[in-house]
């Protein structure tokens, strides 16, 4: 009996979302659009930018770094600026981010074996791609020095040794993708289960639930398994591109991959369906929605990484469920983290997952009376 | 006659090229000085036309002009001269009254100096001058109306156009709104008053009866009322026999319309057809056959062709005529929302195979008592029960026995027919082959198969009511609960589903209705009038309508006897306060 | 009646409503005061990438004393949180739970490679599966190490060779990201204000139909667009200043530039934003559809390609292309300049105008999509 009830709901639910080809379109045209969009938008990397260059120095070792900075991936041209008045005025207008000025004694000192010095302007407006295009400029320019003096006696500076493990390329993408997996079906489920009481409410189709003999636990299961069901082939959807489209391969467990991302979408719903019992038409349900993702994306190291944050928003971004899943899907697919490592961060969010559930249930209780 | 104001000529307009036109060919004037009412059933293209003329549609072909102005050209001169109401209450809910109607006097301009005089008057008239700062959307459904009507004329406009506005107002607000515009038109205001409510339409000086884009009748109601004289006939004393007299009269080809009137049934004959008797409609000796003057309704349907004589099996296969207990009591019920109570100590108990009503004007409690009875609302006392079950202390099994149809559509427009059956089938725990049974025989029995795959938003209004009424019966509950079932619905519609609900108590089902609107009343067996939270009155119709019985009122018609029993009560409480 | 008063009257009676509206309608006090604060309060303080303290392992292999010395320069830095083990296997697993950011190994011989001038005396591995924190964590500890380095060399003869290397951030030499992105999360808010506000504000006349009364009365189009415009403007630059007043006091953003310039480029900016609005409500007639719409052609161009979160110059060549018709990039630019650089006109002035232009055109495009009537 209990079982009927609850399929037909469910099958309810899942016609409703799948029978309008508009319903079917908003299930899959937007993540896939943000999929490729944070694949080829969202980065951080700085790359292909010009670079600026005021040169005194008339040596031919300035030419010989000036064409090292030309060739680098980092940077697609070299502009020439004759003062640096005229650097500054190209920083001011953004035309580039970083001049690299030599002074006019650079090739003879290096010549003499001394050390010259030059100097990396940067536009500080955007700090953090400046602090990335001042690292690169550095490691040029290290390199130079160190080949060059490789070749004239004198031993050169000691340079680290610096290597990247997990992305050794350090490639934006092979980042970002995987933590995808769960981003966008959350963003999909919040949408769909917060949305889909308040359209019933709104529709006055919530009483006629209520006056059958479905159970309040009933309908919040019956809201749920959908919900669940359609995040669940995204994410599966979504992994099999990652994998197989960007080719990024998944080291961990796959079974432990399923097991996160279950007790995540159940997590997300939980707040889902709480938001949507507060709600009483679509409009509230939708900014509701907002007001909760919103948060949830940039607290989770999503974005910026989770240490970065102030002492006192660290509680905030651990209560997140983002926050776990993300350092799983990373440990998964980039790191074989192993899954007892995994289990630390399933546990926090299957507690997330029962507390948010029981909440919204509670509130069910209530709204029927 | 008065000169007209609206000149229409020729008149189409399509919305989807090659679809049917919302209007085709449609020729007519509307004069000044009067109300003219435009009836129709849903979808006869009323509001296109109300639109048409409000210069906020453009005609496809043909030409109206408004006060000499062209609506294709001139719409803003249009603008300045008319004053509209629209079907949906078109003010700012977010606004107070007073809000709104200053933001109505700017937009039409209305001078300085004569807005406090006309404030004041417009609020007296209305009688709206203690809710100035209201919301708007706080107002009852008649107050909202009122307010739509007074910003409507705040520059007395020439010709007036209201879009059904009495629909969900009851029948106290509705003769408010009656007064309003008759006091508009003896300043030469020409009114156009669009309505389903048939006997609205005999408080016009003239009528424009339409049915599918088209003109079916222009001119006095009362004429067209008269052409149906030796027509009409009521037949007395079949007791409880009635509703399946009813069914019985209407299978003759010679009656071209019946419906109940309480304890009688009112049946209308083909044109040239002989008066019925006791033989040819199959009624029992003691029943008492006698002419009744017709109204305009009997016109309207005999115009449209009839009442649909379609081959009608009853819905529902159970048989609940042997029940013990009571299958619907209400003891003491109560319920307070912080200091107000909405419903006080309401008791009743409904028989079975009844159809009980619960009367009473907007806000007056019978909503809530209604959904104290449906299990939506918890009450603060005392008791609900279904088939003998608490809905409150075992919510389950209770629901399991009752129907449920809200007022408005909802079902999910986005599923199909045949899905929305299927779910709620699931929905009260049928499954396997009693779940297919239970929705072929609903297909079946509402004839619903040529729309089983069509989305059940897209459905024609006669057939989105019938699939509401298969839903809330598809586990052939004992007792039925419908919260105004046929407001604002055509009379053909209307008659329909009623015949359904007849054929349903007549194996023993109980229904219990809530309404304000008048011929649903008459369908009803009791009723009990709600008012003030507490239940007034309960009796027959007829009982109801005899209470009120005054010399100066001899036939007191149902809506009479509710608003006398109103007043009095009012009047009572003045007194004693 | 249908003069120039009547129309000014006609005017102020809709704004007056459309601002009474706003602040009874729960959903627009979201939109306006409540997303607007939650987002600078996100972007001030959620987002970060100064990596305030990066976790490092250090493994001394041989803690001599000159490596002692280096551990302790690492220890000392405010950038770094260190842990230390002889081993790097002890930190290999930490690597792997994203515990840590990176691992530093000074090999066993360390003082004599780096006598030597050995590259091999000091070890890096950083964690790639966050490259932006790896790439700081590189930057931060190759400073450390010169700063030691550089330290150490004090008084002993200069090391012979090498490139001395003197970086000077302009505008931002505290190098903080809450300077670029606060400023940046203005243009969210304003977009959100102008356009996602503006779509719901006039789909819903639609949605509760009582844009049929307000069509039968005198009004004309160009007032109805002035009365919902105005009051939106109004609520932006107010917005615009409490986020000014919030970026100046609360995240101690200076503003370099003119409240002026920054008054007027605003302006422009919510011009685009009103616009963009309008139009996308002359296409959407509930306030479900507005609100994705708005979020689609608005909202999500505004976070990506502004170019204030993510870098435009590395996107692949069509979607460099497609970021030349967000407006907000343009705003974006010229919001951060006025904070961080002050009133360039030569940053000011073009992005200003491409602003204009482009709030001409949408209204262009509005005026002629809308309908006095219903059909």
């Amino acid at each position: 009996m209990v079982w009927t009830r609850l399929a037909a709901l469910i099958v309810k639910e899942l016609l409703a979302a799948f029978r309008d080809p508009r319903g079917r379109m908003a299930l899959v045209a937007p993540p896939l659009i943000q999929l490729f969009l944070f694949a080829y938008a969202a980065t951080l990397e700085v790359s292909h930018v010009p670079i600026g260059v005021v040169n005194q120095d008339w040596g031919a070792q300035s030419r010989q770094l000036i064409s090292r900075l030309e060739h680098a991936s980092a940077f697609s041209e070299v502009r020439l600026y004759a003062s640096e008045t005229e650097a500054r005025a190209a920083i001011d207008r953004q035309d580039v981010m970083v001049v690299v000025e030599i002074g006019q004694d650079f090739s003879r000192k290096l010549a003499a074996g001394e050390t010259p010095s030059i100097l990396v302007l940067l536009d500080g407006r955007r700090s953090n791609s400046a602090q990335i295009v001042n690292s690169y400029v550095n490691n040029i320019v290290a390199q130079y020095a160190a080949e060059f003096g490789a070749g004239r006696g004198p031993p050169p500076d000691s340079v680290i040794v610096d290597r990247s493990w997990y992305n050794p390329n350090r490639e934006y993408r092979n980042a970002m993708v995987p933590i995808l997996i769960a981003t966008l079906p959350m963003m999909t489920v919040m949408m769909i289960v917060g949305m889909s009481v308040a359209r019933e409410q709104e529709l006055g189709t919530f009483e006629q639930l209520l006056v059958s003999p479905l159970q309040p636990i009933e309908i919040v299961a019956g809201k749920s398994v959908p919900g669940l069901i359609v995040g669940l082939a995204q994410c599966g959807v979504i992994s099999l591109i990652v994998i197989y489209g960007f080719g990024i391969p998944l080291l961990g467990s796959a079974l432990v991959l399923s097991a996160a991302l279950t007790v995540f979408l159940l997590s997300i719903i939980g707040v889902a369906l709480f938001v949507s019992s507060l709600a009483t038409n679509q409009q509230q349900a939708m900014m509701g929605t907002m007001v909760v993702v919103m948060p949830a994306m940039l607290l989770s190291g999503f974005s910026s990484p989770v240490q970065n944050m102030p002492d006192w928003l660290q509680p905030l971004a651990l209560a997140n469920p983002l926050t776990h899943i993300l350092v799983v899907l990373r440990g998964l697919f980039l790191r074989d983290m192993p899954a007892a490592l995994a289990a630390q961060h399933i546990w926090p969010m299957a507690g997330m997952a029962i507390v948010t559930i029981i909440v919204a249930a509670w509130m069910f209780r209530r709204k029927v009376q | 006659m008065n000169a007209p104001l609206v000149r229409i000529d020729n008149l189409t307009k399509t919305f989807v090229a090659g679809a049917p036109a919302a209007i085709e060919a449609l020729t007519t004037q509307i004069r000044a000085g009067q109300v003219t009412g435009l009836v129709g059933p849903d979808g006869a293209g009323k509001t296109t036309l109300m639109r048409l003329i409000a210069a906020l549609l453009t005609p496809s072909a043909g030409r109206i002009d408004v006060l000499g102005l062209d609506v294709t050209t001139q719409g803003p001169a249009i603008h300045d001269t008319i004053g509209y109401m629209p079907q949906r209450f078109g003010l700012y809910e977010d606004l107070t009254v007073m809000e709104n109607l200053r933001l109505y006097a700017d937009l039409r301009g209305l001078p300085d100096g004569e807005r406090a005089a006309t404030y004041e008057r417009l609020l007296a008239f209305t009688d709206l001058a203690r809710f100035t700062d209201r919301l708007a959307g706080a107002l009852s459904g008649g107050m909202k109306q009122k307010l739509g009507l007074a910003c409507a004329m705040l520059r007395s406009p020439k010709l007036l156009l209201l879009d059904e506005p009495s629909v969900g107002v009851d029948p106290i607000s509705r003769r408010e709104l009656w007064r309003m515009v008759y006091a508009l038109i003896a300043d030469g205001v020409g009114v156009v008053w669009s309505t389903a409510y048939l006997d609205e339409a005999e408080n016009c000086a003239e009528v424009i009866v339409m049915n599918a884009g088209r003109v079916l009748y222009q001119g006095d109601p009362k004429a067209m009322t008269a052409q149906m004289a030796g027509r009409v006939f009521q037949a007395h004393g079949a007791g409880e026999e009635r509703r399946a007299l009813l069914a019985r009269a209407l299978a003759d080809p010679a009656v071209v319309d019946g419906v109940m009137q309480g304890e009688a049934i009112r049946l209308v004959m083909a044109e040239g057809c002989p008066p019925p008797s006791r033989e040819t409609i199959g009624a029992p000796p003691q029943t008492e056959i006698a002419p009744a003057p017709p109204r305009f309704e009997d016109a309207f349907v005999a115009a449209l062709g009839g009442i649909p004589k379609r081959a009608l099996s009853a819905p529902g296969r159970r048989d609940f005529s042997n029940g013990s207990v009571a299958p619907v009591e209400a003891k003491g019920l109560t319920r307070r929302f912080g200091d107000f109570t909405a419903a006080d100590h309401i008791t009743f108990s409904i028989r079975r195979g009844e159809i009980f009503g619960l009367l009473g004007p907007n806000g007056a409690g019978k909503s809530t008592t209604f959904k104290m009875m449906c299990g939506l609302l918890r009450p603060s006392e005392g008791e609900a029960l279904v088939d003998g079950l608490d809905l409150y202390k075992a919510p389950s099994a209770a629901r399991a026995k009752l129907g449920y149809m809200a007022q408005k559509f909802s079902l999910y427009g986005d599923l199909s027919t045949r899905q929305n059956l299927d779910f709620f089938a699931g929905a009260y725990g049928l499954s396997g082959a009693r779940r297919r049974d239970a929705v072929a025989h609903a297909i079946e029995t509402f004839d619903l198969a040529p729309y089983a795959k069509t989305n059940a938003g897209e459905l024609p209004l006669g057939y989105k009511q019938r699939l509401a009424l298969s839903c809330a019966i598809m586990h052939e509950p004992p007792v039925l609960f419908l919260d105004e079932p046929t407001s604002g619905v055509d009379p053909l519609t209307r008659r329909e589903f009623w015949a359904y609900i007849n054929a349903m108590v007549g194996r023993g089902v109980t229904v219990m209705v809530t309404t304000h609107f008048m011929d649903e009343a008459e369908y009803c067996d009791r009723v009990a009038l709600i008012y003030r939270g507490q239940a007034i009155a309960t009796g027959t119709p007829a009982e109801l309508q005899a209470s009120v019985r005054t010399p100066q009122r001899p036939t007191p018609t149902l809506e009479d006897a509710f608003i006398a029993l109103v007043e009095a009560r009012e009047n009572g409480r003045k007194e004693a306060a | 009646m249908n003069g120039t008063s009547g129309s000014m009257r006609r005017i102020r009676a809709l704004i007056v409503k459309e601002s009474l509206q706003v602040a009874r309608d729960p959903s627009s006090f979201v939109v306006a005061v409540v997303l607007p604060a939650l987002l600078l309060f996100l972007f001030g303080f959620g987002i970060s990438f100064d990596a305030a303290r990066l976790k490092i392992g250090l493994v001394l292999e041989d803690p001599t004393p000159a490596a002692r010395d280096f551990a302790t320069s690492l220890t000392n830095t405010p950038y770094f949180s260190v842990r230390e083990a002889t081993d790097r296997r002890a930190f290999v697993d930490d690597l792997a739970a994203g515990k840590i950011n990176g691992v530093v190994t000074l090999s066993g011989d360390f003082a004599e490679r780096l006598a030597r001038g050995d590259t091999a005396a000091i070890q890096l591995v950083t964690d790639g599966s966050d490259p932006n924190t790896a790439a700081l964590t590189t930057g931060y500890v190759q400073g450390a190490w010169q700063a030691w380095r550089a330290q150490r060399a004090v008084g002993a003869p200069a090391p012979p060779g090498g490139i001395e290397v003197q970086p000077r951030f302009w505008f931002n030499p505290e190098l903080e990201s809450r300077r670029f992105l606060v400023p940046g999360s203005i243009s969210l808010i304003q977009m959100m204000i102008g356009s996602l506000l503006t779509a719901l504000v006039v789909s819903r006349e639609w949605e509760r139909g009582t844009i049929e009364a307000l069509l039968a009365t005198p009004v004309g189009v160009v007032e109805f667009i002035i009365g919902k415009l105005v009051p939106n403007f109004a609520l932006g630059m107010i917005a615009m200043m409490v986020c000014v007043l919030a970026s100046i006091f609360v995240f101690g953003i200076p503003l370099r530039g003119s409240f002026l310039v920054l008054t007027l480029f605003t302006a422009a900016f919510l011009a685009v934003a009103l616009s963009l609005g309008l139009l996308i409500s002359t296409v959407a007639r509930t306030q479900f559809l507005a609100s994705q719409l708005a979020m689609l052609v608005a909202f999500l161009p505004g976070l990506y390609f502004s170019g204030f979160l993510f870098e435009i110059a590395s996107m692949p060549a069509p979607l460099q292309w497609f970021s030349t018709i967000v407006p907000a990039k343009y705003y974006v630019r010229g919001l951060q300049t006025i904070f961080l650089a002050g009133d360039i006109p030569a940053v000011i002035l073009p992005t200003g105008a491409v602003l204009l232009l482009m709030a001409t055109i949408l209204f262009a495009i509005t005026a002629r999509n809308t309908k006095q009537r219903l059909d």
